[in-house]
């Protein structure tokens, strides 16, 4: 987190108006000024205090209403107003690839994203695959025993779903060239690139 | 009949050594497992802690006032006062609870310290310094030598030495080592602590379930049976997650003053500055061999550091596995501004291995021979020479599997494409892995659900499901009817899980109560039936007779003979020389192949195989699953990941994910894996495997790439700018 969102109120001086043109959620605003709590706040005074606002984000298909501040991560809304944990904190930025989530159908890291930024977005995360039936990455993972802690997994699991749909006949020099943004400390690595291998055969069709 | 403890010869099995999912796989793939950090009560608070900027300074003030009064803070308190001394950077000060992790993090910015500065030592590798600092301690030694001394024979150790040495075809001298590495357990250490009624729940990351509710106790004013503890799952551990850790304690008893959950989990740099770290080890080296590379003197002084207060790597693993009749060996002790070490995945094997290892490859580049036929002839002198002959099987599988005699070349002597070089080296390990007493109760209910209750954890290694193969196996049903229960403190107390002990141990005790279960069972049916309870077995979901599978009952029928309540069955190990269930003591070998960039001084791993044994297997397909992250873990420790520390301020200077390199999936090349499993073996019982092949890779590697290049790199990580440097120093 900078410096500057983390400023006690009536210090800061920079506006929701400014603080949302800044970030560029053009989407947020909008969402935003629908919310009766900011419009009422707006009649008060210009200037913001970091408070709560709710917002409403489009998570694994469903409109979920999160109270949030300016500064806080989608990680946080996910994981603390959602109680979706299967995208984990592991590192402060992106470099884990821990709290990798799929944003408007890309993979991001929720970590180093603003709830705010995420307003309008469709947003999936591990929980929304699959369904009744186990998603075919996640049964490969089972079967390849991928996994050992665990807590990667999600994290890996969203970006190999990511990864396939940009490369649904990847190969494995393509897995082992493209899926290194995540990290593993027990090193499931080896129970992963067969894992993909078994999806993009279409060996794994959910069980 | 009494009952007898074993297990089913190979065979005869239903489901013991098959390849099994992990029953708690799904859980782990969708994000279904709730982790410490996942655990959500209503009205939790979040704590965060704030580490001290400095290495080594006393403690003048902290002020928490301006953090009290950000919005949304509860709590903001000091955990040291004036006066104390911080002996490392990150060591914890002060902690802020609130109710978002914003309001946390604007609270603890706004804590003001002052501190005064004292001298700080970090470098522990340079021990020159480290002396002049007044920062080492001498820790002991030991001497062997084959020939007493004579009465007369003034200074006989050194004179006997120097004799040896000169009568050795081959002697090399060398320093080596390996850097402290951190655990960084992707799930940091901590809790969500949760105070109702007086009694404290505590969802702790651990690897120890039973042992850390007594702990929680004492400092919150109650008794072990107020507290609770629970896993379900835990994310990483490596030996680091045995207690509840002061920030454990410091969450109980918010959570107890605020009346509300609290949960405090360490930020990443904090993980990597407080909650474990492996101690480095450097040692200096002389050794002298014969004609055949086998080595015949050893004289060695090695140093390490297990942080602020002490200690190192000790004596006992040098020389490792393969001991001359005549060593010496001693060891220092060096202080650092840095926490205290944690047991690392094999405590001080892997250091013993990458200090010795390479020494004896050394000598086989000296008298120009195959490094596998001077491993092969050392296997005389391996420390348990009950093992000798699984060392060499495991050596010519491995060396089969590399297809090592059509790759090998002397060192520094293959072909080069362009700067590229190939080599390949090897190494061998031990370890104990035997179980420790542990307990469990078995339900059979009446309509034949069963379970299974243990403390116990689950690291990743598949607790649960070694647990539902060995009942499964031992009642003729499927994995899948067998419900496993671990992960409170409120269950039959279990061991923790640290030393590969863990299988066994759980092992020994379903293994047993199972037999005593079905025992009973067996005894209902044989008096339904009117026939001989020994007559019966257990199998495909049948108790049925040996010789005449259609006389029996089907489980559930068996099981309604129960009567109303579940039948309930205490389980104990009972590992020891006496057990047929269970043993320890393994061997293990390990053979890389790399190829070096001279110019760029980057190491690639191409080929690397393991053959491990480890007595009667239960899962094969979790086995294997820690021999592969064992050998990328190992991977890791020789070619990428350091603690790097600056020797001036005492920083930790690479404390975050992006800083701390390890491998990553494009980084681990071909892995083959060969479970070692002969009837000589599998007679032997179960023994833990988690621990042994993480020893071997550094030693390896490090062989492979001085074959390479035909020099040395001494120190791991084997990074491009060691290969670099050591490239630069031959050449000078």
């Amino acid at each position: 987190m900078k410096k500057s969102e983390r400023q006690a109120p009536g210090k800061s001086g920079f506006s929701r108006r400014a603080f949302l043109k800044g970030s560029g959620a053009a989407a947020a605003a909008t969402a935003l000024a629908g919310s009766q709590g900011l419009a009422a706040d707006e009649q008060k005074s210009t200037v913001v205090s970091p408070g709560l606002t709710t917002i409403t984000l489009d998570v694994n298909g469903q409109s979920q209403k999160v109270e949030v501040e300016p500064r806080t991560t989608l990680l946080e809304a996910l994981r603390n107003g959602l109680n979706l944990t299967g995208a984990k904190p592991i590192s402060v930025d992106g470099s884990s690839g821990g709290s990798t989530v799929l944003l408007g159908g890309k993979p991001v890291s929720a970590n180093s994203m603003l709830a705010l930024d995420c307003v309008g977005k469709p947003i999936v995360t591990v929980e929304g695959f699959g369904g009744a039936k186990l998603d075919p990455v996640a049964a490969a993972f089972v079967h390849h025993d991928a996994s050992q802690c665990g807590f990667c997994t999600p994290g890996f699991v969203v970006a190999v779903k990511a990864f396939l749909q940009k490369n649904p006949k990847a190969t494995e020099a393509e897995i082992r060239a493209g899926l290194n943004g995540n990290l593993c400390r027990c090193g499931t690595y080896a129970n992963i690139i067969p894992a993909v291998l078994d999806v993009v055969k279409g060996a794994r069709n959910g069980s | 009949m009494a009952v007898e403890y074993t297990w089913p010869d190979r065979g005869q099995t239903s489901v013991l050594g098959g390849n099994h999912d992990k029953i708690d796989g799904p859980a782990k793939c969708t994000g279904a497992a709730k982790y410490s950090y996942d655990i959500n009560p209503e009205k939790m608070l979040l704590a965060r802690v704030l580490g001290c900027p400095h290495a080594h300074c006393k403690i003048k003030s902290i002020d928490t006032s301006a953090a009290e009064k950000v919005k949304g803070v509860h709590v903001a308190r000091a955990i040291k006062k004036p006066g104390d001394v911080v002996q490392w950077q990150g060591d914890l000060i002060a902690v802020v609870v609130g109710e978002t992790e914003g309001a946390v993090a604007e609270g603890l910015s706004a804590i003001k310290a002052d501190y005064e500065l004292l001298d700080v030592f970090v470098n522990e590798e340079d021990l020159k310094a480290a002396e002049a600092a007044k920062r080492t301690d001498k820790s002991g030694g030991k001497v062997q030598l084959e020939r007493e001394p004579d009465d007369n024979d003034k200074d006989f150790e050194n004179q006997e030495f120097e004799r040896l040495f000169k009568e050795a075809a081959a002697v090399v001298e060398g320093r080596y080592g390996i850097r402290a590495i951190t655990h960084m357990c992707l799930e940091p250490h901590g809790s969500t602590c949760d105070w109702k009624d007086g009694k404290l729940v505590a969802h702790l990351s651990t690897q120890n379930v039973s042992g850390t509710a007594g702990l929680f106790a004492g400092p919150l004013g109650v008794t072990s049976d107020d507290v609770t503890v629970h896993c379900d799952y835990i994310g990483g551990g490596f030996g680091s997650k045995f207690s509840p850790d002061p920030w454990g304690i410091l969450a109980a008893k918010l959570t107890k003053e605020l009346n509300r959950p609290v949960k405090l989990m360490l930020d990443r740099d904090l993980e990597l500055k407080n909650a474990g770290s492996r101690p480095s080890g450097f040692a200096d080296v002389k050794i002298g061999a014969d004609a055949e590379g086998v080595i015949t003197v050893w004289d060695s002084h090695h140093w390490s550091t297990g942080g602020f207060a002490g200690g190192s790597v000790p004596q006992d693993v040098m020389p490792y596995v393969i001991v001359p009749p005549n060593f010496r060996r001693r060891v220092t002790n060096v202080k650092t501004n840095t926490s205290a070490a944690r047991a690392w995945r094999a405590p001080n094997h892997p250091q013993g291995s990458a200090m010795s290892q390479t020494a004896i490859d050394d000598i086989a580049a000296k008298l120009g021979l195959d490094s596998y036929d001077v491993f092969m002839r050392n296997l005389v002198n391996v420390t348990a020479k009950e093992r000798a002959g699984v060392y060499a099987e495991e050596m010519k599988i491995a060396a089969k599997l590399m297809d090592w005699k059509a790759k090998w070349h002397a060192h520094g002597k293959g072909p080069a494409k362009g700067p590229i070089v190939t080599g390949l080296g090897m190494a061998i390990h031990t370890w104990g892995g035997g179980g420790v007493p542990s307990g469990c109760l078995i339900k059979i209910h009446p309509d034949g659900g069963v379970e299974t209750f243990a403390a116990s954890q689950d690291l990743g290694t598949g607790t649960r499901t070694v647990i539902a193969v060995v009942l499964a196996e031992t009642f003729g049903l499927p994995i899948s009817a067998i419900k496993v229960n671990i992960g409170s403190s409120k269950l039959p107390a279990s061991s923790p899980s640290g030393g590969s002990i863990t299988v066994a141990s759980v092992s020994e005790s379903n293994r047993r109560g199972g037999l005593d279960a079905l025992a009973q069972i067996k005894k209902l049916v044989a008096e339904k039936l009117q026939v001989d309870a020994d007559s019966l077995v257990a199998k495909n979901g049948r108790i049925q007779d040996k010789n005449d599978a259609g006389k029996g009952l089907s489980w559930k029928e068996a099981c309604s003979l129960l009567g109303m309540n579940p039948l309930e069955v205490k389980g104990r190990g009972a590992p020891g020389p006496k057990s047929k269930l269970s043993s320890s003591g393994v061997a293990g070998v390990q053979m890389a192949e790399v190829a070096v960039d001279r110019e760029t001084g980057v190491v690639k791993m191409k080929k690397f195989v393991a053959v491990q044994d480890m007595g009667l297997v239960v899962n094969r397909k979790t086995a294997a699953s820690q021999i592969y992250g064992a050998m990328i873990m190992g991977i890791a420790g020789a070619l990428f990941e350091e603690r790097i520390m600056d020797p001036k301020t005492g920083a930790f200077l690479n404390a975050e994910v992006a800083d701390y390199r390890l491998p990553r999936l494009g980084d681990i090349g071909e892995l083959v894996v060969e479970i070692y499993e002969p009837d000589s073996e599998r007679a032997r019982g179960v023994i833990g495997l988690g621990e042994p092949p993480v020893i071997s890779p550094g030693a390896a590697i490090s062989n492979a790439v001085c074959n390479a290049l035909g020099v040395r790199v001494g120190i791991l990580p084997i990074t491009p700018k060691q290969v670099l440097e050591t490239l630069k120093a031959r050449n000078a």
